[in-house]
Order: C-alpha cells, then structure tokens, then sequence
C-alpha cells in the first residue's frame, strides 16, 4: 500500500504538474477564480458543477417549465446554452429549452452572431427564435440611427433589447428566461450604480450599456490581476450593503399603453417609441424629473396633432 | 455667451434640446462663466461667483488654482469661508466638540489634517477669548482643550527613518506656533501600542510585515495599528475626542476599497462623520472637503504642511487611488457622488456622539436632531467587532473556515475576525497562526481570548470544520 501511494506521487507525467483535483492527468490551465490547476476534464467538470449547484441550490426551475436562453451568439450566451442543455439532459431538470435571439436590424451586425446561434440551435438541439425589433416596435435599429443621429442610440437599443426579450418570452409563452450575465458583468454593475450615485440600484441590478463600462470593465481587468477573488468579494459587498427598507424603491406597476411592467405611467419603451413617432427622438432621453415628471409630459403631448413623421409602431400589446 | 445652467434649475421638458445639464455626470462648469441659479442672471469671468466683488482665485493667485473649478469660481475670502462653512457644519450638526471635551488632533503633515488643526486651533482660539472677555460673569463655557498626535511609523518603514526623525521635529515645530492656547504634542511610535515592551515592540511589527504575506493586507494592517496606537494614546493622556483629517477624496476612495474586499456590510461604519465604536470616540469634520480644496486652501493661506511620511499607496490600495484619481479628473464631482451614494447606506448604532449624562446636554442633543433632520437611531449594536480591523460583523462569519487546516483555539480567532481580514491578514494555518499571534499587541490578543471564552456559539458553529488530532490535514 505505502509503496504504491509512493510510487504515485513519485511518477509525474513529464513536462507538468498534475491537476490537483483528480490527481492523475497533467494540470492544463490555472483556474482564474481559485488559481487551482487543473487538467481540461476537471475544469469542465468543476465548472458545470458548481452551476447545477446554483441552480439546486436556489430552487431555480420547475420541472415542465419552459425556458428561453437569451442566446446573443457570443461567449457567454453559448457557453450557456451548452450547460443548460447539458446539465438538463445529465441530472434530468425535465425543462423545456429554447434559445431566444434578438436582431436590432443593424445591418452586418447581427449576421455573424445570428449564425453562431443557428450553430447553436444544431450542435444543442435547442430550439431558436429570433425576435426583431422590426417585429416588435416598428422600427430598425439603423432607422432610428438615421432619425436621431449616433449620441443617444444606445439608450434606445439597450431598452428595446431588454424589453424584446421578456416580449419574445411572452410570445413564445415562456416560463423563465435565462442569462448568460457572469460575476464580472454584476460586479461591474455594482461599481457603476456606487460610481453614478443610485442607491436603489445597488441591490437591484439592471443592465444597460453605458461609456462608463469602459471604465469600470478596465480597473475590474485590473483588480482581478491583482486579486482574482475581489470580483466575487464585489458582489458579496453589494449584496451586504445596508440599504434601509424604506429607501425609495420605483414602485412596479403596468405601462398604460402596453401593459409591460413599469414604474412609470408608461414603461421605457413606450415613452421613446412614442417620442420616434411624434419626430421628437430627444424624448425619454436623460434623467427624469421624479415619477411625475412622466406624466406631466404625456399629458401635454397628447393634445398635439399627429406629427407627419409618425410610423406604425407594431403591436405591443403584452 | 453660452448659458449653463445648473441641475436644479434645468428646464422640466426632457425633449428641450438647449443643452441643459440634466445629468449630474456632465462636469460641472469650471471655467468660472457659470452663472447663480439662485441669482439668476450671468457672472463676470474672473470675479467671485458668491461675493460678486473679488477676483477669483485663478485670478489673484494662478499658480494656487490648479484644475478644479473651484480657483476659477471663487475668489480666496470666499474660498476660505466656503470650506470653514463646511467644517462648522460637520461640528455643529453632530455636537463634534463640546466646551468640556479635550481633543486629540491626529496631523500626519498632510494637507488635510493640516486644515482640520487650522480650523480646531482658530475655533479653540475664538473659545478662548470669550472666555477671557466674560471672566467677570458668573457663567461661563470652558475651553476645550486641544492636543496633537503624529504617529512615527519609523519601526513600520525601516528605509526611510532619518526622514520620519526629520518630519517629527518640522511637525512638532508647527504645533508650537499655533499657541495660543498651548497645545500638548505627541509623538506616537507605533510599537506604542506594544508599551512598556518597546523593544520588543518594534521586533514584532517587523515581523508581523514579513509574516502578512499579501501587499493590501501589509498596508491595511499598518493602517489598523495606526489607529490602535492613536487609542491608546488619547486615552491614556485623558483625551475623550479624537479627530482626523478624513475627507471626502479619501471616503471616496475607502468606498471602492472596502466594497472590492467585500466589506459592504461594515462600510456604512467607516464613512459617517461619528465613529463612536472605539473607546475613544473618532470624528470626521472635514468629511465633505475635498482633497484638492484642502490643498488649495493649504498653499492660499500658507499652512505649512510636512510631506515626508506620504507614502504611495500599493496593491489594491494604489490601484483605487489611481482609478479615483482618473475619474476625478473626467468629472470633478465624483468623489462627492461616490460619498454620496455610500452615505446613503444605513449607519450603525455607534455611528452618532455619544450622549453625556448631562440633562441639558441631552436637550441640546434633541434640538440638534430636530434641526438638522437627524433621525434618532433605533438600531441594535452589533454583537460583535473584527479582532484585527474592528468592522462589525454579521452574523454568520465562518464560510471562510472551509478548507482550512486550523484546530480548535486558532479556528475561533479565525471566526472572529471579518472575510477580508480572514483572506488578506490572518495565516491559513495553525503553526503560522499562533507564531502571528505571538507577534500581536497584548491588547488585541486579550480581546480574542475574551470573545473566545465568551462566544459559545462561535464555538458550536465551527465544531463540524475543525480538525481532529488524527486527521493529517486537508
């Protein structure tokens, strides 16, 4: 016995170390959240374990239900529509998957990534829907570009993503959508909302596309160079800040116009489509006033004429 | 002439396209053309926003205006009463210094405890003619007192000791000019806290620097002991008060720090202008100064600062510094967003002026809350203190006891320390353990025993992680 355990420590494979979780294949990389090294095999084991763990763990799904995968064709989004049906088939979750893509219309854009996800669809026998803004809101991204030049289209193309995918959801009668958003993009939100002074957001993530991400993805690049836990630690720390309960949350109520959930008379989307139709692309631009600003607005503008820019936005009936 | 207006004053319309700054992240207007909301109508350039009648101070004194906005907006008078409005009001809203307190003025030679010993000497000043004025009177308000700290971090950084000898006697030469009132100076070793054992003192600190193996921690922990030994110094020479030079640039910059080691829950502790958790208690009156405004106010007004012991910062540490820094520059009001955000985290129970027993005082303490809109805390203290850093810690601390090698009395100190201390200070394993804790002052080493003899529960808790004897490790 003494003589084996000795002779297995002694005989390295040469040229490395071994992986210091099964012992028995050669280390092929250092995992960037615990520094271990571990051989290719145990790396894919460990990682998709720790995920089956989360989603156990948290009660995340019911058995039946039917789940979209926001499936935008890059890493992420592939690395999890990969796991999901991996993970679904090996431990039996009994989940009904789809992928849900979502195209701006902005031409050359969304080709490669579309077709990546299409990959998807075949290499993962997942179902894919792709969802348009065309379809959904009337309009292009490249003919809102054309109408309000390129210094707010973010703002526009970030609500009209995140709406499209809880609409395209809705659509296809889904039960819950999954992302592919990683510790680094949630320890980068946590940073911006203390960097740009909201305190209801920081225990309360939303997504947007800012310039500011550069700034912050950059010094997030740096810390984990310095110490790869401090992204974890990040998230623990916005989930630990002591936020009194009465802080003044956004109440959630419905858009009046379409229904979508909405702290506002009228959700996000509503408010811009509404401002691209009435020719008034500043509209629903920058911070708002408090909650009745809104109203104020809406109240004052309906009076007018239609604006002979006008277009159909499509049906947004929720 | 282009027309800014400021963010209160923006029109409502948010289709107007007159280029209203809606957002607070556009910087505000530095090239002194802003005009008063409040006042309406549009300045001079070059003349005071506030008086109207001086030259501003990139005016009057180029080389001192540097890049905020503020040399190009007001004029040096102005300036000055701007920035002494700001400490009056930290003072006077949180009962910071009372007639019979006796303060301890911590001044490291930098720019900002340089202004927070200006303003504490000129208000102990004005209480000291008042008292000589009304002597006949029956009735009259005592002086507080005022002392100076320095602490000589000499055993801390061996390269550079001549420098802290030097940087001692320039600063100890500047307490002796701001008489009168006279001002006792200390000069505080840092092995002080290790008293009556200096020599042994200084051997320990500097093993304890090679025993702290990670950069951040090494500083954090000179950063712990600093306080430590100011503690014991103001207590032991009869100080109730201490007060640090603390401002909004360096708050900014603990933000980011404590939320990148994952010390969110304890940060609200750090930031509030009161920190009375430790014996004797900490205030911040210069907490919403700027760093920048500080240094100008420095060099307008000739104070004279000693910049030997000023450091750069490494690790974690330096690399915060850099990002506010860069950010600070993209938009001057961002270390005051970032304050801002964090000041509206909950505080805790100790994070307000203890009350004295006085009845009056506790009058004037009401009437004080009610003024400036101060809600009476109704929150519990917590149960207990970081054995290193002294945070509070929530409840349920030893997730991060998994997977270590520790047996019974190292893993209870291990529990009662904070999951950022636990990662960056403490060894991970009970030989090194107990060799740092020999090198620990007496003071914290007490404490663990106490909390170990007292937390029964910490005990329970971590019995299913501890290693028995036969085990061989992980």
């Amino acid at each position: 016995m003494a003589s084996e355990a000795a002779a297995e420590t002694a005989a390295k494979p040469r040229g490395g170390r071994l992986c210091t979780i099964c012992n028995t294949k050669r280390a092929a990389l250092k995992r960037p959240k615990t520094l271990e090294q571990i051989c290719k095999d145990c790396f894919y084991a460990v990682l998709e374990d720790e995920i089956h763990r989360v989603i156990v763990d948290n009660h995340i799904f019911k058995r039946g239900e039917r789940v979209a995968i926001g499936a935008s064709g890059g890493k992420d989004s592939t690395v999890l529509a990969y796991v999901m049906s991996e993970l679904n088939r090996r431990h039996d979750y009994g989940l009904d998957l789809f992928l849900l893509s979502v195209d701006e219309g902005i031409t050359g854009y969304r080709d490669d990534s579309l077709e990546t996800v299409k990959r998807n669809e075949i290499q993962y026998g997942i179902p894919l829907k792709v969802v348009s803004y065309k379809d959904l809101y009337g309009w292009t991204m490249d003919e809102i570009v054309k109408l309000i030049g390129l210094k707010n289209n973010c703002t526009f193309c970030g609500v009209f993503r995140r709406q499209a995918l809880d609409r395209g959801a809705s659509l296809l009668k889904v039960d819950k959508i999954v992302t592919g958003h990683n510790a680094d993009d949630i320890a980068e939100t946590v940073l911006l909302n203390i960097l740009r002074g909201d305190i209801a957001r920081l225990s309360r993530c939303i997504y947007s596309p800012n310039a500011y991400r550069g700034f912050a993805r950059e010094f997030i690049k740096d810390l984990e160079r310095i110490r790869p836990r401090a992204i974890l630690d990040i998230i623990k720390s916005g989930e630990d800040f002591r936020i009194a309960t009465h802080t003044k949350m956004p109440e959630q109520g419905n858009c009046e116009r379409c229904g979508y959930i909405s702290s506002q008379k009228w959700c996000k989307a509503c408010v811009l489509l509404d401002g691209l139709n009435r020719g008034l692309p500043k509209q629903g631009i920058g911070r708002t006033r408090g909650l009745d600003a809104e109203r104020n607005k809406d109240s004052r503008e309906t009076n007018g004429t239609q604006s002979l820019q006008s277009k159909q936005c499509g049906s947004l009936d929720f | 002439m282009k027309i800014i207006r400021r963010k209160k004053m923006a029109c409502n319309s948010a289709s107007c396209e007159s280029g209203c700054y809606k957002d607070d992240e556009r910087p505000v207007a530095a090239n002194g053309n802003a005009s008063n909301p409040r006042r309406g109508g549009v300045n001079v350039p070059g003349v005071c926003l506030k008086c109207k009648i001086n030259q501003t101070i990139a005016v009057t004194h180029p080389a001192v205006a540097g890049s905020a906005g503020e040399g190009g907006r007001f004029c040096a008078d102005c300036f000055r009463s701007n920035l002494l409005g700001k400490f009056r009001f930290a003072v006077t809203s949180n009962a910071m210094i009372s007639p019979s307190d006796n303060i301890l003025v911590a001044f490291s030679g930098g720019s900002a405890s340089r202004v927070a010993l200006q303003f504490v000497h000129e208000m102990q000043q004005k209480a000291q003619k008042n008292f000589d004025a009304s002597r006949e009177r029956e009735r009259v308000l005592p002086v507080f007192g005022v002392g100076v700290a320095y602490i000589d971090e000499t055993t801390m950084c061996a390269e550079a000791s001549s420098e802290f000898g030097e940087a001692a006697n320039e600063v100890e030469l500047i307490v002796s000019n701001l008489t009168p009132p006279t001002k006792q100076f200390l000069a505080i070793p840092t092995e002080s806290i290790y008293s009556p054992e200096l020599a042994v003192g200084r051997d320990s600190l500097k093993r304890l620097g090679d025993v702290v193996r990670d950069l951040t921690g090494k500083e954090d922990l000179n950063k712990h002991l600093r306080m430590l030994s100011l503690q014991k110094a103001a207590f032991d020479n009869g100080y109730n008060k201490i007060v640090l030079g603390t401002c909004t640039s360096r708050i900014a910059c603990h933000v980011l720090e404590a939320t990148v080691k994952g010390q969110g829950f304890s940060l609200a502790a750090d930031i509030q202008y009161v920190d009375a958790r430790w014996k004797v208690p900490v205030v911040l009156p210069l907490r919403d100064c700027l760093s920048e405004e500080l240094n100008m106010l420095c060099s307008l007004d000739s104070l004279k600062t000693v910049e030997a012991s000023q450091q750069p910062r490494a690790g974690i540490n330096g690399l915060i510094s850099s990002f506010v820094k860069l950010l600070q520059e993209e938009n001057p009001s961002r270390e005051s967003t970032i304050v801002r955000t964090a000041g509206k985290l909950t505080p805790f129970s100790f994070n307000k002026t203890p009350e004295v027993d006085d009845p009056n005082e506790r009058l004037a303490t009401k009437r004080r809350q009610k003024k400036y809109n101060l809600k009476p805390d109704k929150s519990q203290p917590p149960e207990s203190f970081c054995l290193v850093c002294s945070s509070p810690l929530k409840k349920s601390n030893t997730s991060g006891l998994n997977g270590l090698a520790l047996e019974e009395t190292s893993a209870v100190i291990y529990a009662a320390a904070c999951s950022s201390c636990q990662y960056q200070i403490l060894p991970k394993d009970t030989s090194s353990m107990e060799h740092f804790l020999s090198l620990l002052p007496q003071s914290i080493t007490t404490l663990a025993k106490d909390s170990s003899d007292s937390h029964m529960f910490l005990r329970e808790q971590i019995q299913d992680l501890l290693l028995s004897d036969s085990d061989d490790g992980t």
